[in-house]
């Protein structure tokens, strides 16, 4: 099994501990796993800024880059969901509908592709569990609270694998923290009130971490914390997962 | 070309193809004892449920809950010793005073507690809504449990005016704060007969 | 009613009073509660949204003969039909019809269409009174303010400000503000406007093109005190509103008001279908730019909407940002789909007043994939030219850095460029990231320089 690492444009410049633990984590799984140079961006910031017609070179790269590979992993589910949905090529269509059909966000492709049962993790802090709302409505990577259907959580299911961890529960499981690419500025007092909202529905269940399969919505909740000189940490679930091998 | 050949012109240019209907008969509940489900229901959405085995109970229940010194109307003939029957041909601005209207349902729906009403049972249609109270008769062998059941058993049926109603008048509309009696009656009571 | 300012500059405004955000977004939050309860107590609801959804697919594909059964049963009926193109062509024969009977007062109950429509102004003009009687539209007119939500039209306002205007307008004590005392009031006020309105104007939920009937749902009775009590009922639908069949209303009472409040059915769901002896019933059929959102294959299935208003109380940036930011008579999420098809211009904002966490979409009884819809009219209105040219500047930037391995990376190499100008970090000293967030702090190597340093024997593109 051949997978490639795709670690989205700000995942790479200003998170690259959780772009360690993701390629640590699959290591240690024992997976085939490369990280293609010449990657870039999902194109995801035009395409929601209402530019998807000024990503076609940006896509025909991700084409080139990923192609050949038997999984693509990412540990963002936005980006993931964004290249399932919108990754088309005037090129090659081919090569474009093939990938979309062979990427994974990281979580679905521990559970899902490796199916992995237990993992040598210890992580002993309260934590918080932020669904991102590409990972859970885009990818189902855990049941909508919407839904009249049977819950299940794919992020939960890994993190009982870690020794140690306290989940705490939230009183909204499953509400958007206001990130939404452009929306953080071009809305900003709204994006910023549901930040701050979110935080507080962590906080204040007694949260030390906040995690999620997405580091944009914890970017934006870190920024918040910051300036609100909180000791509420954010962490990228990869850090967890991989929390025995990489001292955090 | 008139506005009618207009807009009719352009969505038969703009429709998509047919797409089918689809098959609704699988919404399917059945209710072990509904009676019990109906009165539930109802009596969560603010009304009351009375049991009677018949209707001269009716007699004895209305002098205990209701102002019988103001106006009682009703459609019902067994009841005329009590309220006064409503003419269908007078001027349904005279019903302004009502304080209380006993009327029989069509049928009862057990998963939201309405009933069904028809004119001809309502007397005029504006009964069931400008009275202060509403009263309605439901026979137990007339709940359904569904909505579904409940236009099976109308089924083609030819009225003028019907309506579902499923307890009193209501709005939230003040800070969400709930309060019985918007426009319509106070409050509303079933009279479920055995 | 039109509004210059768009939706973020009035969302920043209702944002400056922390408190009552908190108060609007937990009581729209306590009504999608309530919502949530309601479907999981219905069986087989997830089913019912799907039946729905297909039932109005069907709709939108056999519209035309729908609407000529429809118009041909309600003629049987003893219905006068209309068909207006229009806002202006609907106000006219709302004012002839009126006008024929010397009717100068009017009541009304809830009907976005005609606001929409802008009647009430119309009618005004030409001496024409009209009150709304749904108790919520009621204290928004009496305010001067169109409603901030189709279902719940004054859930912005706190108890004592409506206590001030029933104050001023109505003449109560001041200071009082108990909702069952002034709701008292206005049962009072509006019963004799009813008993003195020879005109009652009613909007359309569902119309079924079977029978020629068509049926109002509201909890408090003003649709069926108003209607008994006229001699002239007038119903405004828009074309979406028909169902095939009656039997179909069994799938939609289930689903509206369980989804609209988490109520088992609507108090009243009244089938108007003749006329009663010596009354006139007269139904006005709206396009209104239905027509035209039908030939848009991406966007049509926003005519399925049963205006339940359940997008609104789950989405968080309604619920954050209040409806009357939304400059539309339709606010939240499903005004921001329905909106551009009317005039893209003045509706250009909309549709990026969402985070696109799609939440709409799972409440929708009908299943309307509300997200993806705002996400592809993001597309429309930038290829059609409605976006500042500073934002096509930036985009096109960043969309060559994407496009260059290259210069991707001495862009990262020079100080993580990500910080300078991607959408979320535009580094100014107006920049909105940074008025009350840090910014990221910058590592000191991005993973691609640390993977070239530690990894490199594995890589075999390096």
């Amino acid at each position: 099994m051949r997978v490639a690492l795709f670690i989205p444009c700000y995942v790479n410049q200003l998170y690259p501990s959780a772009a360690i633990a993701t390629l640590e984590l699959l290591q240690k799984l024992a997976v085939d796993v490369s990280y293609p140079a010449k990657q870039t961006c999902c194109g995801q910031p035009m395409a929601n800024s209402g530019f998807e017609h000024m990503a076609q070179s940006c896509n025909d790269l991700f084409i080139e880059n990923f192609s050949g590979y038997d999984y693509i992993v990412a540990p963002s589910a936005s980006c993931v969901l964004h290249i399932k949905d919108h990754l088309h090529s005037h090129a090659d269509e081919d090569a474009a509908t093939e990938i979309r059909g062979r990427i994974y966000e990281l979580v679905e492709f521990l559970t899902d592709v490796l199916k992995i049962e237990k993992l040598d993790a210890r992580f002993p802090h309260k934590v918080g569990m932020h669904q991102s709302c590409h990972g859970l409505r885009g990818l189902h990577l855990a049941q909508m609270s919407e839904l009249v259907a049977a819950d299940f959580s794919k992020p939960q299911h890994l993190l009982n694998m870690v020794e140690g961890i306290e989940m705490v529960t939230l009183d909204r499981k499953d509400e958007c923290c206001g990130f939404g690419g452009l929306f953080c500025i071009a809305e900003e007092a709204v994006s910023v009130k549901m930040g701050k909202d979110r935080i507080t529905d962590h906080t204040k269940n007694g949260a030390e971490y906040i995690t999620s399969p997405d580091l944009s919505c914890l970017m934006h909740m870190e920024g918040i914390l910051q300036r609100n000189k909180s000791n509420v940490k954010i962490i990228h679930i990869a850090e967890i997962l991989n929390s025995s091998v990489t001292q955090i | 070309m008139s506005s009618r050949e207009k807009i009719l012109a352009a969505v038969k240019q703009n429709q998509p193809p047919l797409s089918p209907l689809p098959d609704i008969s699988m919404f399917n509940v059945v209710e072990v004892d509904i009676a019990s489900k109906y009165t539930d229901t109802f009596t969560g959405i603010g009304g009351q449920v009375f049991a009677v085995t018949q209707l001269d109970t009716i007699k004895e229940i209305v002098p205990e809950h209701f102002d019988t010194s103001k106006r009682i109307v009703t459609t019902i003939a067994e009841l005329n010793d009590i309220a006064e029957l409503i003419s269908a041909n007078v001027d349904p601005h005279g019903f302004e005073d009502v304080e209380l209207a006993i009327i029989e349902a069509r049928l009862g729906v057990a998963e939201n507690g309405a009933v069904w009403l028809t004119e001809s049972v309502m007397g005029q249609r504006i009964i069931p809504y400008i009275c202060q109270h509403l009263a309605v008769v439901v026979y137990e062998d007339s709940l359904v449990s569904t909505m579904h059941d409940a236009y099976a058993k109308i089924a083609t049926e030819d009225y003028g005016f019907g309506g579902f109603i499923g307890g009193p008048s209501k709005t939230a509309d003040i800070e969400q704060a709930l309060v019985l009696g918007a426009h319509g009656p106070l409050s509303m009571t079933i009279f479920l007969v055995k | 009613m039109k509004s210059t300012a768009d939706h973020a500059t009035l969302a920043e405004k209702f944002n400056r009073d922390e408190e009552r955000v908190d108060w609007h977004d937990g009581a729209l939050w306590w009504i999608r509660q309530k919502r949530d309860r309601s479907a999981n107590l219905t069986p087989q609801w997830e089913e019912l949204r799907e039946a729905a959804s297909a039932i109005k697919s069907n709709v939108i594909s056999n519209l035309h003969d729908y609407l000529v059964q429809f118009e041909e049963n309600l003629t049987k009926n003893g219905v006068k039909v209309y068909w207006a193109s229009d806002a202006e062509e609907h106000n006219q024969i709302v004012y002839s019809i009126l006008k024929a009977k010397e009717i100068t007062q009017m009541v009304k109950s809830k009907s976005m269409l005609t606001e929409e429509c802008g009647l009430n102004e119309y009618l005004h003009e030409r001496g024409i009174d009209v009150i709304n009687s749904d108790l919520g539209e009621y204290i928004q007119q009496i305010d001067n303010e169109p409603p901030s939500h189709i279902v719940l039209p004054c859930i912005h306002k706190k108890k004592e400000e409506i206590g001030e205007l029933f104050h001023e307008h109505l003449g109560t004590e001041k200071g009082l503000s108990d909702p069952t005392l002034l709701t008292r009031v206005a049962r009072k006020h509006l019963r004799n406007v009813f008993l003195t309105r020879r005109a009652a104007l009613t909007g359309v939920n569902f119309a079924v093109a079977e029978t020629g009937e068509y049926v109002v749902c509201t909890n408090e009775g003003n649709a069926d005190m108003g209607a008994h009590l006229s001699e002239v009922q007038i119903a405004s639908m828009g074309l979406e509103k028909l169902i095939p069949e009656r039997k179909h209303l069994g799938v939609f009472l289930r689903l509206l008001a369980r989804s609209a409040i988490g109520q088992p059915i609507t108090i009243y769901s009244s089938h108007f279908k003749k006329p009663r002896p010596g009354q006139e019933m007269h139904l006005i059929l709206v396009d209104k730019g239905r027509s035209t959102l039908l030939a848009r294959p991406d966007f049509r299935d926003s005519l399925k909407c049963i205006k339940c208003g359940g997008c609104m109380n789950t989405c968080p940036v309604y619920r954050k940002s209040g409806g009357l930011s939304y400059h539309n008579t339709i606010s939240g999420p499903i005004g921001a789909i329905l909106a551009p098809n009317l005039d893209m211009q003045q509706h250009a904002d909309l549709p990026f007043a969402s985070t696109l966490c799609g939440s709409c979409s799972n409440v929708c009884p009908v299943k309307i994939p509300i997200h993806d819809q705002l996400y592809k009219w993001r597309q429309v209105i930038v290829k059609e030219g409605y976006v500042a040219n500073r934002k096509t500047f930036s985009m096109k930037a960043m969309s060559l850095t994407f496009a260059s391995p290259d210069i991707y990376r001495t862009a990262g190499l020079t100080g993580r460029w990500i910080l300078n100008y991607a959408p979320f970090a535009v580094n100014n000293k107006f920049n909105p990231w940074y008025k009350q967030r840090d910014m990221p702090e910058s590592p000191k190597q991005s993973f691609g320089e640390w993977y070239k340093k530690n990894v490199k024997e594995n890589n075999k593109d390096a």
